[in-house]
C-alpha cells in the first residue's frame, strides 16, 4: 500500500487550512474538501455536466420537441408558425429578390434558431453536434492520458533502453507541430474513396466514423501528457517507500501499480479536464477545416463552418455552436484550475 | 557556448531528417491507403494514377522513393500541384509575406497587451480587478479563433459596417504593403486583433503566475529592504526575471504560427498566406501542396525552436550544459 508522506511530498496548506484540519486526513479527502470550498470550480463543473446532459438528450429534443431529423435535408419543406405556413427555404428573400435564404430564428419549438442552407433545424444539429464534439474531446483526452500514463510508467520505472526508445519516440511526435501532424494524418485517413471502410492492421473503421478524428487527436496529444508524468515517475523511483517495497520482495508490477501509480494519479487527474478542453478546441478546428467529423455526422466545428456562408444573413447558424464550444471549454478550464489548486497547489501544470 | 551551439545544430539536423521521414511515411506508407490514388485528387482516372505511380517511383524500393521525394522537394523543387498545375514551391514563397505580415503584427499586439494585463493583475491583487482580468484571459483562451473571426466579420463587415467606427474596414482580403501601405494596415487590423486574443490571455496568465512566484525570492526582499520604490522593484527586478519564461514561450509560439499555426485566422479572414494555401489544397485534396507546406512548416518551427534555445543559452549561461 502506498503511503502518502506529507513531509516528503512537501504538503502545502491551503490559505484557509490550519494544521489541525489536515491531521489524519488522506490527501484525497483533503483535496475533496478544498474543491468543495471552491464555488467557482463547482459551478463550472455543473455547467459542464449540464452541457453533457443536454447533448445526450439531443434525440429527445429532435423527436419530441422539434419533430425533425437533424441529418436529413429539407429544401422544399414547410411548417406552421403562429398559424401561418412558412417555407423552410425562402426563395428570393435576398437583395433584388434573388437567392435562397433559410428561415431565421423562430424562437419556437420548430427551427428555434432557424435552419441551415440544407433546411435542417440548427438547434437540433447543435445538440447532436455536442454529442460528436464531446465524444471525440473526452475520448481522445482519455486515450492520450491512458496511453501516456502506461508508457510513462514503463519508461520511467524500467529506465535504460526502454526509456530511451519510448522517450525518443515521444520527442519525435513532440517535435512535429501539432496542427501539421493532425492535418497530415487526417488528410491521409479521410481522403479516400468513402465507399470502402479503412483497414489498418486489424482495425476496421467506417469512412465517417467518429473514431478517426478521435484517434488522430488522441495520438497527437500523447507526448504532452507523457513528458510531465515520466519526469515524476523518475523521481518517485528514487523515493524510500519504493525502496522499502522492493526490499520487502515486491515485484516490478506490484511496485509500479501499487506504489508509483497512486502517486502520479493526481497529476493525470489534474491534466484530464484541461486536456479535454484542449482536445475539444482541436476537434472543432479540424472539423472547421473539414478534416474532422465527416458528413452526414456533424460536430460544433462543422456547424460553424456550415454557418460561414450564411454569416451575414443568418448569423445564428455560426454563433450558436461557437457559444457551446466557448462555454464547454471555459467550464473545463475553470474546473481544471480549481482541481489543480485542490490536488496539487504547487504544480506547474499549465495548458493552453 | 560553441560546443553547445554545434551540438544543438547537429540535433536540429537529426530532427529535420526524422521529421521528413515521418511525413514521407504518413503520406506514402500508411497501411490501407494507396498514395497514387490519393495524389490524383477526387475522382481520378486510371491513367493519371499510373502516371503518378511512375512519376513518384512508387514501383521502386522504399529508400529510393524517399530520396526521390526529397530531391523533388528541396533540390529540383519541381513538385507540381494537381489542382492548379503550377509549381508548389514558388506558390509557397509568394504566400509567405502574407503570413509574416499577419503573425508579426499580432505578435506586437499580444506582447504589449499581455504584459500590461499580467502586470495590472499582479498589482491589483486583492481587488476585484485581478479575478476579472484573469476570467477575461480565460475566456480569451477558451474561444476558437475561427469562430471569433466570424463574429468579428459579422460586425465589422455587415452589422456595424455603416457605423462610422467601422466604415473604414475594407472587404476581406489582402493588399501587399508595397502596393498600398494604408490599405495593408487597414485590412490587417482585425485579423491581428483576433489572432492575438488567445495569446494575450495565455501570456497574461503565465506572466502573472511568474510575477507572483518571483515575488517570494530573496533578492526581491533585499531590493525592498534597500528602500527601492515598489514600482522599481516590480518593473526592474521582478518583471525582468519573470520575462524569461515569457520570451522562450514567445519564440516557440511565433515559430509555430509562421510555420502553419495561423491557418485558421487566414482562412476566416481570406488572407492568401501559407495557411490558406494549405486549406485550399485540403478541400481539393491537393496532396503535393499539403505535404510541402507541412514539411516546410515543420522545418521552420524546429529551426525557430533551435534559435530560441541558442539565444536562451547565450543570455543565461546556467542553461548551457557543460
Amino acid at each position: 500500500m502506498a503511503v502518502f508522506e506529507p513531509e516528503a511530498e512537501g504538503l502545502v496548506l491551503d490559505a484557509e487550512e490550519t494544521g489541525g484540519d489536515v491531521v489524519g486526513r488522506s490527501p484525497w479527502s483533503l483535496a475533496g474538501r478544498r474543491l468543495l470550498r471552491n464555488k467557482l470550480a463547482l459551478a463550472a463543473f455543473a455547467l459542464f455536466v449540464l452541457i453533457v446532459a443536454v447533448s445526450l438528450a439531443a434525440p429527445l429534443y429532435a423527436h419530441r420537441v422539434a419533430h425533425t431529423d437533424p441529418y436529413a435535408s429539407n429544401l422544399s419543406g414547410t411548417f406552421q408558425l403562429n398559424g401561418k405556413t412558412v417555407q423552410v427555404i425562402q426563395q428570393g428573400a435576398g437583395k433584388l429578390g434573388l437567392g435562397e435564404t433559410p428561415v431565421g430564428p423562430t424562437w419556437h419549438a420548430k427551427y428555434f434558431i432557424g435552419a441551415d442552407s440544407q433546411g435542417r433545424d440548427v438547434m437540433a444539429r447543435v445538440l447532436y453536434g455536442g454529442r460528436a464534439s464531446l465524444f471525440i474531446g473526452v475520448g481522445s483526452a482519455l486515450l492520450a492520458c491512458l496511453v501516456a500514463l502506461v508508457l510513462a510508467l514503463v519508461a520511467g520505472y524500467f529506465g535504460g533502453i526502454t526509456d530511451l526508445v519510448l522517450s525518443r519516440l515521444m520527442d519525435l511526435i513532440w517535435a512535429f507541430p501539432l496542427y501539421l501532424l493532425a492535418i497530415s494524418l487526417a488528410t491521409v485517413l479521410l481522403a479516400r474513396p468513402t465507399t470502402k471502410p479503412l483497414k489498418i492492421w486489424f482495425i476496421t473503421l467506417q469512412a465517417a466514423s467518429l473514431w478517426i478524428p478521435l484517434l488522430i487527436i488522441g495520438i497527437v496529444y500523447i507526448p504532452y501528457v507523457f513528458r510531465p508524468i515520466r519526469g515524476q515517475v523518475l523521481s518517485l523511483r528514487e523515493k524510500e517507500f519504493v525502496e522499502a517495497a522492493v526490499a520487502q520482495g515486491a515485484g516490478s508490477l506490484r511496485v509500479v501499480f501499487l506504489e508509483v501509480l497512486p502517486n502520479v494519479l493526481s497529476t493525470v487527474i489534474v491534466l484530464l479536464p484541461l486536456m479535454i478542453a484542449t482536445t475539444i478546441l482541436t476537434e472543432s478546428a479540424l472539423s472547421y477545416l473539414s478534416i474532422g467529423v465527416q458528413p452526414p455526422k456533424a460536430s460544433w466545428g462543422t456547424i460553424v463552418e456550415d454557418g460561414q456562408t450564411l454569416l451575414y444573413t443568418r448569423p445564428w447558424v455560426a454563433i450558436a455552436p461557437g457559444i457551446m464550444i466557448v462555454l464547454t471549454v471555459l467550464a473545463l478550464n475553470v474546473f481544471g484550475d480549481g482541481l489543480r489548486d485542490a490536488l496539487d497547489p504547487r504544480s506547474k501544470v499549465r495548458m493552453k | 557556448m560553441v560546443t553547445f551551439a554545434v551540438r544543438r545544430l547537429l540535433g536540429l539536423i537529426a530532427v529535420m531528417l526524422v521529421l521528413s521521414v515521418l511525413v514521407f511515411l504518413i503520406f506514402f506508407e500508411t497501411p490501407g491507403v494507396d498514395p497514387a490514388r490519393l495524389m490524383a485528387g477526387r475522382n481520378p482516372n486510371q491513367a493519371t494514377i499510373n502516371a503518378i505511380r511512375h512519376e513518384f517511383g512508387l514501383d521502386r524500393p522504399l529508400p529510393v522513393r524517399y530520396a526521390l521525394m526529397m530531391k523533388r522537394m528541396f533540390i529540383t523543387r519541381d513538385l507540381i500541384s494537381y489542382g492548379s498545375h503550377t509549381r508548389v514551391i514558388p506558390e509557397i514563397t509568394s504566400a509567405t509575406p502574407v503570413t509574416l505580415s499577419l503573425v508579426v503584427g499580432a505578435a506586437v499586439i499580444w506582447v504589449i497587451f499581455s504584459i500590461l494585463t499580467g502586470v495590472a493583475a499582479t498589482v491589483l491583487r486583492g481587488t476585484v480587478f485581478d479575478p476579472i482580468l484573469m476570467i477575461l484571459a480565460l475566456i480569451g483562451i477558451s474561444m476558437p479563433v475561427f469562430w471569433l473571426g466570424e463574429i468579428v466579420n459579422l460586425f465589422t463587415q455587415s452589422r456595424w459596417h455603416g457605423f462610422f467606427l467601422f466604415s473604414w474596414v475594407p472587404p476581406l482580403g489582402y493588399t501587399p504593403i508595397t502596393q498600398n501601405p494604408l490599405k495593408w494596415f487597414e485590412g490587417l487590423v482585425f485579423p491581428w486583433l483576433t489572432l492575438s486574443v488567445l495569446y494575450v490571455g495565455f501570456y497574461a496568465r503565465v506572466l502573472r503566475a511568474n510575477l507572483i512566484e518571483t515575488e517570494n525570492e530573496d533578492y526581491i526582499r533585499t531590493a525592498r529592504s534597500k528602500g527601492i520604490s515598489e514600482r522599481r522593484v516590480l518593473l526592474r527586478h521582478n518583471l525582468r526575471t519573470s520575462m524569461i519564461t515569457f520570451v522562450s514561450l514567445f519564440g516557440l509560439d511565433f515559430g509555430i504560427l509562421v510555420g502553419g499555426g495561423a491557418l485558421l485566422t487566414e482562412v476566416v479572414f481570406g488572407l492568401p498566406g501559407v495557411g490558406l494555401l494549405t486549406y485550399n489544397s485540403l478541400t481539393s485534396l491537393d496532396l503535393p501542396v499539403i505535404m510541402t507546406t507541412v514539411i516546410y512548416g515543420a522545418f521552420f518551427i524546429t529551426l525557430a525552436s533551435a534559435l530560441v534555445d541558442l539565444l536562451y543559452a547565450w543570455l543565461d549561461p546556467r542553461v548551457r550544459p557543460t
